[in-house]
């Protein structure tokens, strides 16, 4: 009786912040990263010859005066590239073959017995090269004449929503048209016309690339690296080596900071190549921090031409976008973008006539790859600035522009898809309420300008229709539990959703359940890639299915051994319990072993191990020339950013005062642990707004370091963030949840673009906000007056 | 490469090593007595990640010669806890979800260690300042200085 009412107060963990279960381990120095990893005495170091130039042809390349270098094991070039390799677009060798298409690009390898004497053999390769005009900037690539970087584009290998133009430097065209936007314009009272820029910006993870290949003597292939996605790795490697996927085993440990930069693949097909070479070694591939702002992938660079019209009234009736993105060299995920972009252009907003074409264009720049939000910044820092102008020009509050026109559960969006249940209208109104909003504030000195504003998003998991989780449980003879996934900890806090998620389901302690960790696709259960905000609601979807199998099974094997219906059964806090016998067991005494059949018949039972996958079924096409369809993505995470400022009109500088963050997050797993990406996105929001971008000269990056690169530091941040959890349930989400990784940095650029313009009455259309820039703006309104 | 002998402690351990004059304290760590918990960033001093207490004061060790350690007192990460109890600022780091991705975590730890023990009620101004040379690109920061605040508000 004592066992069966204790269990009735056992908690779930559910909606609970708990501790996160990899703290301790990464507080003590314990959590192993990749290049933790000791290898012995047989370890060689790859280093890797880069173009020099943006766009070339190579003529020539020699290895010989390298391979005389004592120290030296082998080289490789383009010729040890067996077949394309991407994501979804097979548009690069791993080394280059005949061509390089950006400062950095892949030319030869050398593998020594150091880093250093790698380096310096590096410098005897002999590489000559035929310098071709380069394309620095989109709206010169999409032009008839431009230079081609891919003459080849008709024959790649591409997903079937992917739409690139053979003959141009287009690799994916999207296309939205609903409605009849140039009939709409005539209805409108203000029209609004504004063309954004977002110049390229780094991932910057603390932790640099890095990867460890080996080959052993049969030809299969282990590989070490700091991944979020082991197995897209896994099939991705295989496909380009001809290889089947069983012979290649990626081991992930720990991410030392992905933000997707470490999504798909990049310098783990160095490693792979190299290490084919010098059987039996591990081969250490690992990029310096200089190396990572020239070739890891970069969030890709926008301009955006949009145009807005509104009635009177304040209703939106027209919106038309053209993107036009930089993809770069490669589009490992750049023409996914392009799609997610023009699916989404609207922002979340209803609005009945409209006309969007992104375009993805090849150009001689650094790779660009996925980064936090997947394009959703990007759109956003135009789309919010705009919103903005034409409630300027309405006289509208800012705050009930938004609330008339914001997209609402069962509200059709810009493909024609019909809304789910969303809390954006209740974010929009406590994030305002929590700076408020309509207030009047005084700045902090004469020569200073206070000013707030505000932004709102959307963001749906961008991936294709069929991307699947899959989970494991497995009982040990205490009954703890060793939980299978595919799917990382890169910082977001997955591992600790997934011990919740498997703790309430299972009915057992949550120190009862540990990750099977690191991630071997050798062992692990299938997950796509840990992108996408995807995990909480995917792979969590998974684990449930897999907890309740086991579930199912102790039940049965119990109610069987007390001649019970399983029905009247259920596991708490670690024991099975009877409501209606009041009969309880530890799950220790039967997870392994079973349970005696009565009157020595035997046993009845065995080792408990449960299963589960999850896939989203319902996932439909959209339209080519319309961009329409059903439902072409699982579920749109929204909310809102306020932004309290002050600017310094002495110097330009920002000061950010209060900046408040209101997600629809379906159901917080861990409250605190959504607080903390909140609060982590508003300040990568921030640094991204105020302090960063890639500078690009003819192709070659000007300040790859953190010196000239720089990122927010511990004095640059808000002197409050004010996270607020807004949930209204997913309907296929574990306990309604839907993820939120990513989108706290979405808005918060232009929530601060908005409020210096409230601040200061100019609008600046570029990023980010440096001071001389604001500064700047400043001096030439003044000019002006 | 000249090799210089050199005895020091890691973690109140002695050790001796024979390093080469261009080998740093990082790679001396990491590589040569597989002591990981320090990490590598940036290799020039400017992101924190190699943080280490040299005779209690906090350096970036991948701007330090190993020769230059000879005689010297290391702490690392790993050092931080003693007899088994953790450091007050390793739990309440914890405690504050002041964790993410956990690779800035050691260097952070270590530099904010350096700060409570020359300014034990630090400001909150101060603990900016401390951490101005450790670079976080996951937390936002706000965590770890509430971390470190109720670390040194209970004694830590």
């Amino acid at each position: 009786m004592d066992a069966v009412s204790k269990s009735h107060v056992f908690p779930s963990p559910i909606g609970e912040s708990v501790t996160r279960v990899d703290a301790l381990e990464k507080v003590t120095g314990e959590a192993k990263f990749t290049d933790d990893l000791q290898f012995g005495a047989g370890l060689l170091y790859g280093r890797v010859v880069r173009s020099p130039h943006p766009h070339a042809i190579i003529k020539r390349v020699d290895v010989s005066r390298a391979l005389a270098l004592p120290g030296v094991r082998a080289a490789v070039t383009g010729e040890d590239s067996d077949d394309h390799i991407g994501l979804y677009l097979k548009d690069r060798y791993i080394f280059c073959r005949d061509r390089v298409r950006f400062v950095g690009d892949p030319v030869a390898g050398v593998i020594a017995v150091s880093e250093s004497i790698a380096d310096e053999a590096c410098r005897l390769v002999e590489v000559e090269y035929e310098v071709l005009e380069p394309v620095l900037d989109p709206l010169q690539g999409v032009q008839e004449r431009a230079p081609l970087l891919h003459p080849d584009l008709g024959e790649y290998v591409v997903a079937d929503f992917i739409d690139p133009k053979p003959g141009t430097n287009i690799a994916n065209h999207f296309k939205v048209r609903k409605g009849d936007v140039e009939a709409a314009w005539s209805k409108c009272d203000v029209i609004v016309e504004c063309d954004f820029r977002v110049p390229h910006v780094q991932h910057v993870p603390l932790e640099t690339h890095v990867a460890v290949a080996r080959v052993d003597q049969t030809g299969k292939i282990i590989l070490w690296s700091s991944s979020q996605s082991p197995f897209a790795q896994r099939n991705l490697i295989a496909e380009a080596l001809n290889m089947s996927q069983s012979d290649i085993r990626v081991i992930a440990p720990y991410v030392g900071g992905g933000f997707g930069s470490k999504a798909g693949v990049s310098v783990e097909g160095t490693a792979v190549v190299m290490a084919r070479k010098v059987p039996g070694h591990p081969v250490k591939m690992r990029l310096t921090r200089e190396e990572e702002f020239y070739c890891a992938f970069v969030r890709q660079g926008l301009i955006a031409r949009t145009k807005v019209g509104a009635k009177a009234d304040g209703e939106i009736l027209a919106m038309k976008t053209e993107y036009y993105w930089d993809a770069g060299a490669y589009t490992e995920y750049g023409v996914n973008i392009t799609r997610a972009s023009g699916y989404s252009s609207t922002g979340p907003y209803r609005i009945p006539n409209v006309h969007a074409d992104s375009y993805c264009v090849y150009t001689n720049h650094p790779v660009g790859g996925p980064m936090r939000g997947f394009g959703m910044p990007e759109i956003h820092w135009g789309i919010e600035q705009i919103m903005d102008m034409v409630a300027d020009e309405l006289g509208m509050d800012k705050v009930a522009f938004r609330l008339k026109n914001c997209l609402r559960g069962g509200d059709k969006n810009v493909t024609g898809m019909t809304m789910h249940p969303i809390g954006l209208a209740e974010c929009i109104e406590k994030a305002s309420k929590a700076i408020n909003w309509g207030e009047k504030a005084l700045a902090s000195a004469p020569h200073k300008r206070r000013g707030k504003g505000l932004a709102i998003m959307w963001k749906a998991p961008a991936m294709p229709p069929n991307a699947g989780s899959s989970a494991w449980v497995r009982f040990n003879e205490d009954a703890t539990v060793s939980l299978g996934i595919g799917g990382q900890e890169i910082g977001q806090g997955s591992f600790t959703v997934a011990t919740q998620m498997a703790a309430a389901t299972l009915g057992v302690p949550l120190d009862w359940i540990q990750i099977s960790a690191p991630v071997d696709t050798k062992y692990s259960p299938y997950e796509w890639q840990t992108v996408a905000s995807r995990l909480t609601w995917s792979m969590g979807n998974a684990i449930v299915q897999a907890a309740q199998d086991a579930r199912r099974q102790i039940l049965d094997i119990v109610a069987a051994y007390w001649d019970e219906d399983p029905n009247d059964l259920d596991v708490k806090d670690g024991q099975v319990i009877s409501f209606k016998s009041e009969n309880t067991l530890p799950l220790k005494d039967m997870v392994v072993y079973g349970l005696p059949l009565p009157d020595d018949q035997g046993w009845h039972g065995g080792p408990i191990i449960g299963h589960g996958n999850f896939m989203p079924t319902y996932i439909t096409s959209l339209d080519n020339e319309t961009g329409q369809g059903q439902r072409a993505v699982v579920h749109y995470t929204t909310g809102c950013q306020a932004v309290d400022l002050e600017v310094d009109t002495e110097n330009g500088q920002i000061h950010l005062l209060r900046v408040a963050s209101a997600f629809d997050v379906g159901k917080a797993i861990n409250p605190d642990q959504v607080r903390a990406q909140m609060e982590g996105g508003v300040v990568q929001g921030a640094s991204t707004a105020i302090l960063e971008s890639l500078q690009l000269k003819d192709g070659v990056p000007q300040n790859p370091s953190f010196r000239d690169y720089r990122i927010a530091t511990s004095v640059d941040i808000p002197d409050e963030i004010i996270p607020i959890i807004v949930e209204v349930p997913q309907d296929d989400g574990p306990w309604g949840a839907r993820g939120v990784g990513e989108h706290p940095m979405v808005p918060t650029a232009p929530a601060i673009a908005n409020a210096v313009a409230a601040a200061l009455g100019v609008r600046i259309l570029e990023m980010p906000l440096t001071p001389e820039k604001v500064f700047l703006a400043i001096q030439e309104k003044l000019g002006e007056a | 490469m000249a090799t210089h002998k050199i005895s020091f402690t890691v973690n109140g351990i002695r050790e001796t090593a024979e390093v080469p004059s261009n080998m740093t304290l990082l790679t001396l760590l990491r590589e040569r007595l597989a002591i990981t918990g320090t990490k590598r960033g940036c290799d020039t001093g400017e992101c924190g990640a190699c943080t280490v207490l040299m005779n209690a004061e906090p350096v970036n060790s991948c701007l330090v010669l190993a020769v230059e350690i000879d005689g010297a007192d290391i702490v690392t990460v790993e050092g931080l806890a003693q007899d088994g109890q953790l450091d007050p600022l390793q739990e309440a780091i914890i405690q504050h979800t002041g964790v993410q991705c956990g690779f800035c975590t050691p260097g952070i730890l270590i530099a904010a260690r350096a700060l409570l023990d020359r300014n034990s009620k630090p400001s909150r101004r101060e603990i900016k300042d401390a951490l101005r040379g450790n670079l976080c690109r996951c937390t936002g920061y706000t965590r770890i200085i509430d971390a470190i605040q109720e670390a040194a508000e209970v004694g830590g």
